[in-house]
């Protein structure tokens, strides 16, 4: 039994608008104060673990952007990076340049739709277009150069699938002066409101202790203090050779949690410029044998995607399928600390809570 | 102060014209039973033209605070089709009937509120001699009469027999009659400057100056008071708790479908225009044109603008301001917007209303 038999549970989802997919939260309310949260997974669950068994090693890329639509270039470079660094293939500098700008996109890109998803969850109906008025600028970059604009497909095994768009440097410089001038906005309207801070401050308390033991990787837990950033404690692509600062906030409340997202947009400016200038020549893909087959072995690869630790584990057997490919999501353990983080806490601040802990519902199921 | 302008306002001579040509063709009982229906179907038709008005002038407010372009271009030039399609819709849309629900009540829900609105509404002084309802105790009839709504919203969220639509309802019945305590205060603050709770006293009594002007800075904080606890009242954002979208779908209506629900969503919006109409009336000097002592030729011109004209500007302008907070904040949540008003908007009021009494004992007030 999870609940008491006379309690007033309410059914938040799986058809909710603000559970960002078809998540189930039954909820037990007394009154309008959270008791307790019994979330339930698997509305969306497509066995992509499962089906990655029977394809083989560049056919299992393309599941990898339909994981976290929002990470979808950072899922697929741990994939990616796994399977190079199983195969031995050394990827080209110009490439590992690409792929990190690309990941630094992708997190602003998500980044500024959390900033607009929890606005609207918090009822701010305007801020939320403001996140997209810029995200879309971010799109069209992609587009330019990948070709889509939610799901990429742009990492490969060896590289990336095309090289950048001539139009490419000149428009993420352009992108990232119009970011810098305009997110006074997003802090004049939201952050700064009095209500929003009201509502977002020591709420949802996520302590150092209970962020670590329920691995909420990513903002999450650099809101509570632990430091767990990919980037800095295994750099990986270009991340050596960039300097950007380690965001921890201390306090673990809402607030905290989206201070978090709000200061990565700007780090993630700053890396990108770092980079921007000077992408060495070179060839953006090494070739590779037509069909790919691993050693025999276990490998692991990681990194930071845009909520969290991404990971992916492979065990091989030397064929051309994998034997086993698992993926560390990075939504699951933010949908485990909801029970703990909301407990005690009012049903709107559910929702607000749900918002800034800025889970993405395909990624918890696969 | 010359107040010889008022006559030039005065609709009683057409209303006396109107009564004795209907005298001359039928028995006077008659003749006051045909202009009570007449009057009753201009009353519906602007309530219902008023709506439309309302309900477009908020898509074109929101569209310009969101930079979206919509609003604009759907449904003809200026978007001027698109409410009326929607009206369309929404009268041909099916009632659904739900299974176990209290259908006497559930039916009666729309009912009251739309009858406690009309009812409101019919006090407004549209021009002089063109008040509707005009009663020696006018203010406290409307107050009486708005407060039948919040019976309508907590019996729509009763007998829909749905969780969400019953939190909803208790949300708002909590907040509206809390509410209603600092509304019906600074009512009674502009009562004692005006000496009278006729709304036409009240009107008229500002024929030398509007009450915002008249009462030192008292009555402009009794203003913005007014507008936070109207803005409740009419459950309307960042205090639209009772039907947040995020957190309870569609609160206490969540179940109503077809014109039951239109019937919410019209009251919603009259609400609002009563709300300001009230705040012009008591404020702002409803149709009172408005004069600069001194400036003889200036208030000249201004006198030559009919009453109506400057009620409605006047009303519209507060409805304006109305829609930029809606469009600017986030939502509150239960507990701070009570205590919001238990602990500071109730207090301030009353002090308000005593340092009137005051004022207003030792003929300190213009």
């Amino acid at each position: 039994m999870v609940f008491d038999p006379d309690d007033f549970i309410v059914n938040i989802g799986p058809q909710h608008p603000s559970t960002h997919g078809v998540l189930r939260m039954r909820t037990s309310l007394d009154g309008e104060t959270v008791k307790k949260i019994d979330p339930i997974l698997g509305y969306i669950h497509r066995g992509i673990e499962k089906m990655n068994e029977s394809l083989t090693y560049p056919q299992t890329l393309a599941l990898t952007d339909r994981l976290d639509y929002l990470s979808a270039h950072q899922s697929r470079h741990a994939l990616c990076m796994c399977i190079e660094k199983a195969a031995g293939i050394e990827i080209s500098e110009r490439a590992q340049y690409i792929r990190t700008i690309m990941d630094e996109l992708q997190r602003i890109d998500s980044h500024l739709l959390f900033y607009s998803c929890l606005a609207m969850d918090m009822g701010a109906l305007t801020p939320f277009f403001y996140g997209f008025r810029e995200r879309e600028m971010i799109l069209d970059i992609f587009e330019e150069t990948t070709g889509g604009r939610l799901i990429q497909n742009y990492n490969v095994i060896g590289g990336v699938q095309a090289d950048l768009h001539p139009d490419f440097v000149r428009k993420v410089k352009d992108f990232i002066v119009h970011l810098r001038g305009i997110i006074h906005e997003y802090h004049d309207i939201f952050t700064d409101s009095v209500i929003a801070r009201t509502r977002l401050k020591q709420i949802g308390l996520l302590s150092r202790e209970d962020a670590i033991s329920l691995g909420t990787t990513g903002g999450t837990g650099l809101a509570s203090g632990w430091a767990n950033d990919v980037r800095k404690h295994h750099p990986y692509a270009a991340y050596d050779k960039v300097d950007f600062k380690k965001i921890v906030y201390p306090h673990g409340d809402s607030f905290d949690r989206y201070m978090v997202r709000m200061d990565e947009i700007m780090e993630s400016c700053h890396i990108i410029e770092q980079l921007i200038d000077n992408i060495p020549e070179g060839e953006f893909k090494v070739k590779t044998r037509p069909i790919i087959k691993l050693p025999e072995g276990v490998f692991t690869a990681s990194v930071e995607a845009s909520r969290g630790e991404f990971g992916v584990f492979l065990i091989s057997k030397g064929d051309k399928f994998p034997y086993r490919l698992h993926y560390r999501s990075t939504g699951l353990p933010l949908v485990h600390a909801m029970d703990t983080v909301c407990r005690g806490g009012k049903i709107a601040d559910l929702i607000a809570i749900g918002g800034t802990l800025d889970f993405v519902i395909p990624d918890i199921d696969r | 102060m010359n107040q010889s302008f008022l006559d030039y306002y005065s609709l009683t001579p057409f209303t006396e014209w109107i009564h004795r040509t209907l005298c001359g063709v039928m028995p006077e009982n008659w003749a006051v039973f045909v202009e009570g229906v007449a009057l009753g179907v201009v009353i519906l038709l602007a309530y219902a033209v008023l709506a439309v008005v309302l309900i477009y002038m908020e898509r074109r407010v929101c569209g310009a605070f969101q930079c979206r372009i919509g609003p604009n271009r759907v449904g003809g030039r200026g978007g001027l089709l698109q409410v009326p399609a929607d009206v369309l819709k929404i009268l041909t849309k099916e009632i659904i009937r739900l299974k176990r629900a209290d259908h006497l009540l559930y039916e009666l829900a729309p009912y009251l509120v739309i009858l406690a609105s009309i009812i409101s509404f019919s006090c407004l002084p549209w021009n002089k001699g063109a008040e509707v309802l005009d009663m020696q105790i006018g203010i406290f009839f409307v107050l009486a009469s708005s407060s039948i709504g919040v019976l309508g919203i907590l019996l729509a969220g009763w007998s829909s027999n749905n969780k969400y639509t019953i939190i909803g309802a208790v949300r708002s019945g909590a907040m509206i009659i809390s509410y209603e305590l600092s509304l019906g205060i600074t009512v009674l603050t502009v009562v004692i400057l005006s000496g009278t709770m006729s709304i036409s006293g009240i009107v008229e009594s500002q024929a030398g100056g509007w009450n915002i002007f008249k009462g030192h800075i008292l009555t402009l904080v009794a203003f913005v008071i007014y507008l936070i606890s109207g803005n409740a009242e009419a459950n309307r954002g960042p205090f639209d708790l009772a039907e947040a979208e995020q957190e309870l779908t569609a609160g206490y209506h969540t179940e109503y479908s077809g014109m039951h629900f239109g019937f919410f969503y019209l009251a919603e919006y009259l609400n609002l225009f009563i709300t300001s109409g009230i705040a012009s009336t008591l404020f702002l000097g409803g149709w009172m044109p408005f004069h600069v002592s001194g400036l003889d030729g200036f208030n000249a011109v201004m006198d030559y603008i009919p009453g109506i004209v400057w009620f409605l500007g006047k009303t519209f302008f507060v409805i304006f301001l109305l829609m930029w907070i809606r469009w600017t904040f986030p939502r509150l949540r239960i507990d701070q917007v009570l205590t919001l008003e238990w602990k500071y908007l109730m207090q301030l009021s009353l002090l308000i209303m005593l340092l009137m009494v005051v004022l207003k004992v030792f003929g300190l007030v213009f």
